[in-house]
């Protein structure tokens, strides 16, 4: 599988954004403290950060025998780049206002 | 690490080298980042960072505290205004391993102060500057950098 397409993939799963999420609201957290608060069991979760880390959208650090997670953004701002910019952003971002003022909140 | 900490991972088709020089060289990174690193690259030496996108203007200055060319290279990072102030100092890592025939550059950014402007800002810069290296590296082109920022 080409890189881009493993980034496609980890994020087309709803569970695996809402830990980029959680990782973008907190950084270097660990398996256990991503686990609190979440509806999944450890090892989905285990599972999940093995696809994102697999797709570079989440990168480890180890701290003694604690393993850390850190989202990284990169991949996406590459997306962006190649898939959104290019694309009018100007007049994306205009509907994207309008949209948020129509209905709230758009982070689903 | 009791300090906020960022890390930027990219994997790039150049050999390490090549991309040490990218981010030591001024002539260089005035092509992908719109900015130069001036130093000698040396532990204790100063380092500059000049913005070159309109008027030349001093934006960061440190000091070089590891330089390991080309696999490693950790400075300080701080507006000038704070810089006889090392309490307000971040630390930056660019960390250089060749994988196979990509190379990992990993950017550690930490010991910054929560909830300061420095840490919105390289939250956003940072991404930008690694997706403009890795363009300009393999492809020749730079991106846009800080287009719409």
């Amino acid at each position: 599988m080409k890189r881009i397409d493993r980034v496609f993939k980890a994020l087309a799963d709803p569970s695996r954004r809402q830990l980029l999420d959680r990782l973008h609201a907190q950084r270097g957290l660990t398996l256990g403290e991503l686990c609190e608060h979440l509806e999944m069991t450890r090892q989905a979760v285990a599972q999940h950060l093995g696809v994102l880390e697999e797709a570079n959208l989440v990168t480890t650090v180890w701290r003694g025998r604690e393993k850390l997670h850190y989202l990284n953004p990169v991949p996406i701002h590459e997306i962006y780049h190649r898939w959104i910019r290019k694309f009018e952003h100007k007049r994306l971002g205009a509907l994207r206002d309008l949209k948020i003022r129509l209905e709230g909140d758009i982070d689903e | 690490m009791s300090k906020a900490q960022f890390m930027y991972v990219t994997y790039i088709a150049a050999k390490p080298e090549r991309i040490w020089t990218a981010i030591t060289d001024p002539e260089f990174t005035r092509q992908y980042w719109d900015a130069e690193n001036v130093s000698d690259w040396k532990a204790g030496s100063r380092w500059e960072h000049w913005r070159t996108e309109g008027q030349r203007q001093l934006a960061m200055v440190g000091k070089v505290v590891e330089s390991a060319p080309p696999t490693r290279l950790v400075i300080t990072w701080a507006p000038p205004a704070d810089e006889a102030n090392p309490a307000k100092h971040s630390r930056v890592t660019f960390d250089i391993a060749a994988i196979g025939d990509m190379t990992r550059l990993t950017v550690t950014h930490d010991e910054l102060e929560p909830g300061s402007s420095m840490l919105h800002g390289i939250s956003e810069g940072w991404p930008r500057v690694l997706s403009s290296l890795k363009s300009f590296l393999e492809t020749g082109r730079a991106l846009r950098t800080w287009a719409g920022r």
